[in-house]
């Protein structure tokens, strides 16, 4: 290669890597919490998906079974002035944030008392309350968004970060890499969380990404990637540690690619006959994140069988108060159709 | 035989500038590509570059001139075979001599009569657009008072005390950075509006005030911040998004109604985004079919946005300050044929408020609604109608979202007669509403059909002619008047 002129000055510093992560030593009790919290998200999903069946819940809806280990770890290395957005497959994202099962299950069934006053279904939900800023319908919408976030929190100085999510479907997005580009120029604090569930919609990672190793996709604009198995909750949080770490001495951005799995459809009304029963299965068998999270419980002795069943008692009541009072909840008064559209008034 | 250096073009609306300095004297030798002097434009300070060697002739403009027209002759250079040639009379024909020596800001032989109307570009070819509101010839360049100015120049404010005269460029600019001083959250961003001072010098000064914290050059990613503008809305800062013109907006409309426009209503009123998207809408001046749109009739029809398209100076700043203030989303669209345009604008902090139509000339026979530019072409098509004895009034829309339509229909109740002038294609229009708000609300009121004059239904055309041919032009709106008046 011809010399240009620019070789005669020092090679450029090695760039500074975040470390190799840990799996997260948890102790007892946050191993019960991990537990419940992503059985509390599993069974809530699961009844939004009959209710869906019986018609309570209308339009697309979008269930996170499967996936629960990367909201549950990521949202437990975080403090309280950070920030969370997301995509439409956001009610785990929601409980996790500690948002009440009730509003969100109401929101689902579109009445009054939903997060939302029944005005944004499944896939607009938002509580500002909880550092949860959506719940957005439009795919990588949200990655310039909450790269807006991290800008806020760096212009304010308050000491938050945004944690942004998107699926291995958005990460194909321009408006991903145009985020990138200005998050890392102006280092601000933002962790984007790639929840790699392998389909985007039908298409499989490698039938859409010339680079299907995603936690690379930020290297062209020096954004560090680590792979994480989002198949295991202390993984996830190890990693996220990191992440934490890196962002909030000032390094800018970083790329957690969690490669996870989800066992529903797209949607509600998708037959996923892009993949075979036996590939389903057999992640439900070998990978699940709750029975992983389950054993780890069992062989560190934080609690048995029996203590289980009961937490498993405690989050299915939990759960049945929701949809209870999601299907007897009031529809929004005919008045509402027109509030909320603008904050002031004018003229 | 010396060349002749003539002020070029040197952006697609420059129409005249300023020669801020010469970086040479008489009877320097230079070469190609040599800096002959810096020239202030409507955007910008350019610098002048010699295309061709030899030793320079004459200065014939002053440094510090004003409203020098392009096309001005401002020096000479000869070439190398006749560097010691006796000077030339410059300026062209006969008596040229007399360019040295006039005023700065005239043209010499080939200046042209100062013409006073003219508020859009119909009146391309007549010398002295109303931006200009040219210093006459032979006279030193002079502040324009408003008394000196066709009738789309006077606007008088809406609110009375002191005044001062003021481009609508600078008017936005003291809008932003009167802001900007109130609330330590208000931030502007977008491309080249730091270091450039502004694409169309309208955040000049902004980030020597403010700092590049607050005053923040983007790459050219439309999509990433007008996303990453609206998250830092919703974060809670109050973010002044620029776009460097609105064309570029549609890679990020996206952003601007999905995340923007929807977030209160579908959170339910819990989440904001206190955001002002802003910039140059509509056609310029030659720039042809992709950099020439009105996105107004799109922006306007999203609820849960703020649409706002002022025309003088005293409601450009006004109604800014109101944007920035407000807690919904704005769309506040500008218009670069206005940069350069001087108006009377109240002394201090004064906001106008959002929502309200103006009218900015009274008149008891016939309604001309317009907007952004048009309101000046509705004026002179007034001045006009004066004269054949049509009294019109108009009324600048100024907010076209929410849209006053109380103000328009009470002019039509005065006049019985109404034309909407509008520099954008025809169907599903801001006229297209007002057509519509005036059958459903003004029926009985109507002496004559409600007339349209837009643009013509077409991508804009290059050619001159034909560019001309597609623009609004005042004697279009003085014929619908006469129209509707069944004159």
């Amino acid at each position: 290669m011809a010399k240009s002129p620019a070789s005669a000055e020092p090679a450029p510093p090695v760039r500074d890597r975040p470390n190799e992560p840990k799996r997260y030593a948890a102790t007892n009790d946050e191993l019960l919490d991990f537990y419940r919290e992503m059985l509390l998200i599993r069974r809530f999903e699961e009844r939004a998906g009959q209710m869906y069946g019986m018609g309570l819940i209308g339009g697309f809806c979008h269930l996170y079974i499967g996936q629960e280990a990367v909201v549950t770890g990521v949202q437990s290395a975080l403090a309280k002035t950070d920030s969370v957005i997301t995509g439409y497959r956001e009610h785990g994202h929601m409980l996790a944030a500690g948002i009440d099962p009730k509003a969100v299950m109401a929101e689902l069934t579109g009445r009054a008392p939903g997060i939302s006053k029944g005005k944004g279904g499944s896939m607009h939900m938002f509580s500002v309350e909880h550092g949860f800023y959506g719940g957005h319908g439009i795919v990588a919408a949200q990655v310039p968004l909450g790269t807006g976030l991290g800008f806020a929190h760096k212009y304010k100085n308050d000491g938050g970060l945004s944690v942004t999510y998107f699926g291995d479907g958005a990460a194909n997005q321009g408006q991903v890499y145009e985020s990138f580009n200005m998050a890392e120029l102006w280092k601000l604090p933002v962790i984007y969380v790639i929840e790699n569930n392998q389909y985007a919609m039908g298409t499989s990672v490698n039938r859409s990404s010339a680079e299907d190793q995603l936690y690379r996709r930020g290297e062209s604009f020096r954004v560090p990637g680590l792979q994480v198995d989002g198949m295991d909750v202390c993984a996830v949080r190890g990693a996220t540690d990191v992440a934490v770490d890196w962002v909030r001495s000032g390094k800018g951005p970083i790329l957690l690619e969690m490669k996870t799995y989800r066992y529903r459809g797209h949607s509600m009304s998708d037959p996923a006959k892009y993949r075979s029963r036996e590939e389903v299965a057999a992640m439900r068998e070998k990978s699940d994140p709750i029975e992983h999270c389950k054993k780890d419980i069992l062989s560190a002795g934080a609690a048995d069988e029996a203590k289980l069943k009961d937490i498993e008692k405690e989050v299915r009541a939990v759960v049945a108060d929701a949809a209870d009072f999601a299907e007897s909840a009031p529809e929004p008064e005919a008045g509402e159709l027109f509030t909320d559209v603008l904050v002031g008034t004018y003229g | 035989m010396p060349t002749e250096i003539k002020l070029p073009a040197m952006s697609p609306t420059m129409e005249e500038g300023t020669l801020a300095k010469w970086l040479v004297k008489e009877g320097d030798t230079v070469k190609p590509g040599d800096v002959l002097a810096e020239i202030e434009t409507d955007k910008a300070t350019m610098e002048l570059e010699a295309d061709e060697g030899g030793v320079v002739g004459k200065l014939l403009v002053a440094e510090g001139s004003d409203g020098v027209k392009v096309g001005t002759v401002i020096a000479t250079i000869s070439g190398e075979g006749d560097a010691s040639a006796p000077l030339p009379p410059a300026g062209g024909a006969g008596g040229g001599q007399s360019a040295a020596e006039a005023s700065p800001s005239t043209t010499g032989a080939d200046s042209p009569p100062p013409i006073p109307p003219a508020s859009g570009r119909g009146e391309k070819e007549a010398p002295g657009r109303a931006d200009a509101v040219p210093a006459t010839a032979a006279q030193p360049p002079a502040k324009p008072k408003a008394g000196d100015a066709p009738a789309s120049l006077q606007v008088t404010p809406d609110t009375p005390g002191p005044t001062h005269r003021q481009t609508v460029r600078e008017a936005l600019r003291d809008a932003m950075a009167e802001e900007m001083r109130a609330d330590g959250t208000v931030f502007v961003m977008g491309e080249e509006v730091a270091e450039y001072q502004g694409a169309y010098k309208v955040t000049q000064g902004l980030l020597d005030e403010f700092g590049p914290q607050r005053v923040v050059d983007t790459p050219i990613t439309e999509y990433g911040f007008a996303g990453l503008g609206a998250g830092a809305a919703m974060g809670g800062l109050k973010p002044i998004v620029e776009f460097m013109t609105f064309n570029f907006a549609m890679q990020a409309i996206d952003h601007i109604i999905n995340s923007a426009a929807k977030t209160n209503y579908m959170s339910g009123g819990q989440m904001r985004c206190p955001i002002v998207f802003r910039g140059p809408n509509g056609a310029a001046s030659r720039v042809a079919a992709q950099h020439s749109q009105n996105f107004a009739p799109w922006y306007a029809s999203v609820p849960g946005l703020i649409v706002i398209a002022p025309y003088d100076a005293a409601s450009a700043k006004g109604l800014l300050k109101s944007a920035i203030r407000s807690p919904d989303p704005v769309v506040f669209l500008e218009n670069e044929i206005l940069y350069g345009h001087s108006f009377d604008v109240p002394d201090g902090d004064v906001a106008l408020p959002i929502g309200n139509a103006a009218v900015v000339r009274t008149g008891k026979d016939v309604t001309l609604v317009g907007y952004s530019l048009t309101v000046g072409t509705c004026l002179d098509a007034a001045a006009k109608l004066a004269e054949e004895g049509i009294d019109a009034e108009v009324v600048d829309l100024r907010t076209l979202r929410p849209l006053d339509g109380a103000t328009v229909l009470a002019s039509l109740k005065k006049t019985n007669r109404l034309v909407v002038v509008e520099e954008a294609w025809p169907t599903c229009s801001v006229a297209s509403e007002i057509v519509a708000l005036c059958m459903d609300e003004g029926f009985d009121d109507l002496d004559a059909p409600v007339l349209r004059v837009n643009s013509a239904d077409v991508p804009l055309p290059y050619a001159a002619n034909l560019e001309k041919l597609a623009f609004v032009k005042v004697d279009d709106v003085v014929g619908a008047a006469k129209k509707v008046c069944y004159r």
